[in-house]
């Protein structure tokens, strides 16, 4: 009897596409964007699928696809449906529609999609409060910058970047008033060349700190070797260039696989949304590094508000780059959907969204 | 303007290892053999370059390694074509997903290490001179490598005898085996000087241009060296603009957004290859006509007895 036993009356009752024979394991499976030695955005993922084995030794089984293009994911998310995983993470925003459609020919499977905002019945979404992270950098910037121009180096155009930006500018606003940000979109999540070449683009055009919202090391390389500062990316790449790092925004991924796939073998699965961050630990920083005393303990105060929601990145008023003041929805603050949605440079941001 | 030698220089990189890879493919095409497994044995290159360089503490030994690597992968490349007589397209498109998968392999214990940089080679005096100074005589031993390469090949391909030989056998290697050439000798060297490059470039890449390896890096670099081959249409000195074309638009884009002129990122970023496109429109329409590639190019060669 046992677990066999408890598995069995558990998919009955529920009735949920627990395999017939309990004795299976639940499998589990991954799409990244970019190759798990990414060492940034789907490392960190990969580093929350291994947590789910360990979690669970001998329950589960795991798999993942690595480097699949957003535009050509159906196939390969069919194709993890197809061969008996039960729940499936989508690691990457656009990866939404496709994801959306295997979940309606795979009514049984349930799909975790990060970043997105669409549901199903079987399909919930997750995100980070990455930007939290950003108001934190952006401070630090803010007060580093001898040349105040920034530059940010942006991956696609899409709301969860663009709240970053706008994050780490008015952090950096918030310290620094004359301080300029200039963009470079590399339309790539994972092309370490073309990632560098717009940092080093950003660099000569007079930026003395690089943040990035792509993968791989190798604008925060580029700027260390030009002897300026910059920050890591979705884990903590302090060995890329341990002198000219200034701290790290790490996402932390493991505690909520584990979660969700205990939630799947106990038959409570829900399709749900969730966006937390610094608070529950999806958001840490690494450490404040490179940087005077009064800048660290700065950013340190920045973070405890953050995490005790004392404060919030975007705080109401938030004038859009129109001079239009956005409508304040949470109180004293932007909503979450808000946040997630966002469409629009907040005012001080030179350009325009690539549409 | 103080930053145009940075800007420069940031142009030579981005170009230096298409274009290395670029003039090892059109050695091999000139012979008359298309190899299109050149992103295969780039990141093979890179992989190898890398573990080499991290186990030997010699990022200059590394990028030989790299580039033995890219010539053994070629030397399987030119053991299907050449003894076995097997279709050169797939063999090639083989190769390049093969070799994805052993530079994972190769890789596995070396993602995510750093190495530093090497350092840059002043050529004395001409480095002095005031912007192009900076931009064209400082730089890494490749960058200056592959300026010399340039040269060996202008040079082998049009001035020597064995560069005659070579096109002769690419050109129709039938009557170059009438002629009691030896045909599958000659592509040999020419595949392996082609796989030669390409493990340089891909060694570039993870030594020098970003200095790290993870797998997928080389991001289809093979597929635009490639794609310059067809560019050049046999002149090196059309490659070499090609290249360095290709490399300039891929910096200028990233300048134009960096400086905020208001064009869509996606149809910058999409320019060099609509450049591209463009230029292989005016050149074949301008051209005359079966200009370019080598008369037996893809065919196999099974002589007869």
């Amino acid at each position: 009897m046992s677990r066999t036993g408890v598995l069995a009356a558990l998919a009955v009752s529920v009735g949920l596409a627990v395999p017939a024979n309990a004795q299976e394991k639940l499998k589990v499976g991954f799409i990244y964007v970019g190759p798990v030695g990414d060492f940034g955005w789907s490392y960190q993922h990969d580093e929350g699928r291994k947590a789910i084995e360990k979690a669970f030794p001998g329950r589960v089984e795991t798999t993942f696809i690595e480097s699949v293009p957003e535009a050509d994911s159906e196939r390969s998310i069919e194709q993890l449906a197809r061969t008996g995983h039960k729940l499936i993470f989508t690691t990457s925003f656009g990866y939404m529609e496709p994801t959306l459609k295997v979940a309606k020919k795979y009514p049984n499977v349930m799909f975790e999609h990060a970043t997105g905002f669409k549901r199903d019945k079987n399909v919930a979404t997750y995100s980070a409060k990455f930007h939290e992270g950003r108001f934190i950098i952006g401070k630090i910037a803010g007060k580093m910058t001898k040349t105040n121009t920034l530059g940010y180096v942006g991956a696609m155009p899409i709301p969860e970047v663009i709240a970053g930006i706008n994050a780490f500018y008015l952090g950096a606003k918030s310290v620094n008033p004359d301080v300029k940000i200039k963009i470079a979109w590399a339309n790539a999540w994972f092309d370490p060349g073309k990632e560098g070449d717009a940092a080093k683009a950003l660099l000569d055009q007079g930026a003395d700190i690089i943040t990035q919202h792509t993968d791989s090391p190798a604008p925060l390389q580029q700027a260390s070797a030009r002897g300026k500062l910059a920050f890591g990316q979705a884990s903590d790449m302090t060995r890329f260039a341990p002198n000219h790092i200034l701290t790290s925004i790490i996402d932390d991924w493991a505690p909520y696989y584990v979660e969700r796939t205990r939630a799947v073998l106990e038959g409570k699965w829900q399709s749900q949304d969730v966006f937390d961050g610094l608070a529950k630990g999806k958001v840490k920083m690494g450490p404040y590094v490179n940087m005077p005393d009064d800048v660290k303990k700065l950013a340190e105060e920045t973070e405890a508000a953050l995490k005790s929601g004392k404060i919030d990145a975007f705080m109401c008023p938030i004038v859009a780059q129109d001079g239009k003041t956005v409508e304040c929805k949470g109180g004293d603050r932007l909503t979450d959907e808000q946040v997630v949605g966002m469409n629009f440079y907040v005012q001080g941001i030179e350009g325009t969204i690539p549409k | 303007m103080e930053m145009l030698p940075f800007i420069l220089a940031t142009v030579f990189t981005a170009a230096t290892p298409l274009l290395i890879a670029a003039l090892g493919e059109h050695v091999t095409e000139r012979a008359g053999v298309l190899n299109l497994g050149v992103e295969g044995m780039m990141i093979v290159g890179a992989a190898t370059g890398f573990a080499a360089a991290v186990l030997t503490d010699s990022s200059v030994f590394g990028i030989f390694a790299g580039a033995l690597a890219g010539m053994a992968l070629s030397a399987v490349f030119a053991l299907m074509v050449l003894v076995f007589a097997t279709n050169q397209v797939a063999t090639g498109l083989a190769l390049t997903i093969m070799g994805l998968g052993l530079a994972g392999l190769i890789g596995q214990g070396f993602v995510g290490q750093p190495r530093a940089a090497l350092p840059p080679v002043q050529i004395p005096l001409l480095s002095e001179i005031p912007v192009l100074g900076k931009a064209l005589f400082t730089g890494d031993f490749v960058f200056f490598l592959s300026l010399a390469l340039i040269g060996l090949v202008a040079w082998g391909l049009n001035r020597t005898r064995f560069g005659l030989l070579l096109r002769a056998v690419g050109e129709n290697h039938g009557s170059a085996h009438a002629l009691g050439l030896p045909v599958k000798r000659i592509r040999l060297v020419a595949i392996l000087f082609g796989g030669l490059l390409a493990g340089l470039a891909g060694a570039y890449l993870s030594l020098i241009y970003t200095r790290f390896w993870s797998p997928g890096m080389s991001a289809g670099r093979g597929w635009i060296a490639l794609a310059l081959v067809v560019f050049a249409g046999g002149h090196v000195w059309r490659l070499v603009l090609g290249a360095y074309l290709f490399g300039g638009i891929t910096v200028a884009q990233l300048h134009a957004q960096a400086g905020a002129i208001g064009l869509p990122s996606q149809f910058l970023s999409a320019l060099p290859y609509l450049m591209t496109i463009a230029a292989l429109l005016f050149l074949s329409i301008s051209g005359r006509k079966g200009a370019g590639a080598a008369g037996s190019l893809g065919q196999p060669f099974v002589p007869e007895r």
